[in-house]
């Protein structure tokens, strides 16, 4: 089975996965891995979607 | 100073786990930190590193062997490993793409390395836990 994942869902994917794990190693409490998986995973997608504009910006 | 808080009360396992729990965890997953009753972080763990792992492998993503070719690819071959009994799995059943046609297979293949880098991280902290580092 092949997947075809747009480049954003793959990012997403990938986000999800990353901050995740970076959130329960980095951090020692529950609430505080909490809020670092979701402080990790909205610089993801924000450096996603900036970098995306970025390009877009670049081709015009 | 929570986190502080939380060393402290951190107790260290005692005999050989600060050696089983990085190794099972590297081995399998989240098997690290199961073995230390924490079965919602192996649960979590578990599943992250799969859904890269399998999601890579659907993205026709390269699976490394070991080789003393190219710099880049032995580091993924180091990558690859990491995902312990998942990369044997599809070493033997000869998973993953041989060559990278597509641009989305060069996506699998990152997804596949840096989830064995994840699965990694995860054993470390395993071993953290085991020594009394974490909670």
């Amino acid at each position: 089975m092949t997947l075809n994942f747009s480049h954003f869902t793959a990012a997403l994917i990938f986000s999800l996965c990353a901050s995740v794990v970076f959130g329960i190693t980095q951090r020692n409490e529950t609430k505080a891995m909490i809020r670092y998986g979701l402080y990790c995973f909205a610089w993801f997608i924000g450096g996603v979607l900036v970098a995306g504009w970025a390009m877009w910006f670049l081709k015009r | 100073m929570a986190n502080d808080k939380a060393i402290a009360n951190a107790a260290p396992a005692a005999g050989m786990m600060p050696i089983v729990a990085p190794l099972a965890g590297w081995l399998v997953p989240g098997l690290g930190h199961f073995i230390q009753k924490r079965p919602v972080r192996g649960g979590l763990i578990l599943l992250s590193v799969a859904v890269m792992f399998f999601s890579g492998l659907g993205m026709e993503g390269k699976v490394y062997g070991l080789n003393v070719g190219d710099l880049l690819d032995m580091l993924g071959f180091i990558g690859d490993f990491g995902n312990g009994v998942l990369y044997f799995a599809a070493r033997m059943m000869d998973w993953g793409g041989v060559n990278i046609f597509r641009a989305t297979s060069d996506y699998g293949t990152k997804f596949i390395v840096c989830g064995g880098l994840l699965n990694v991280i995860a054993a470390i902290d395993a071993h953290q836990i085991a020594i009394g580092k974490k909670q």
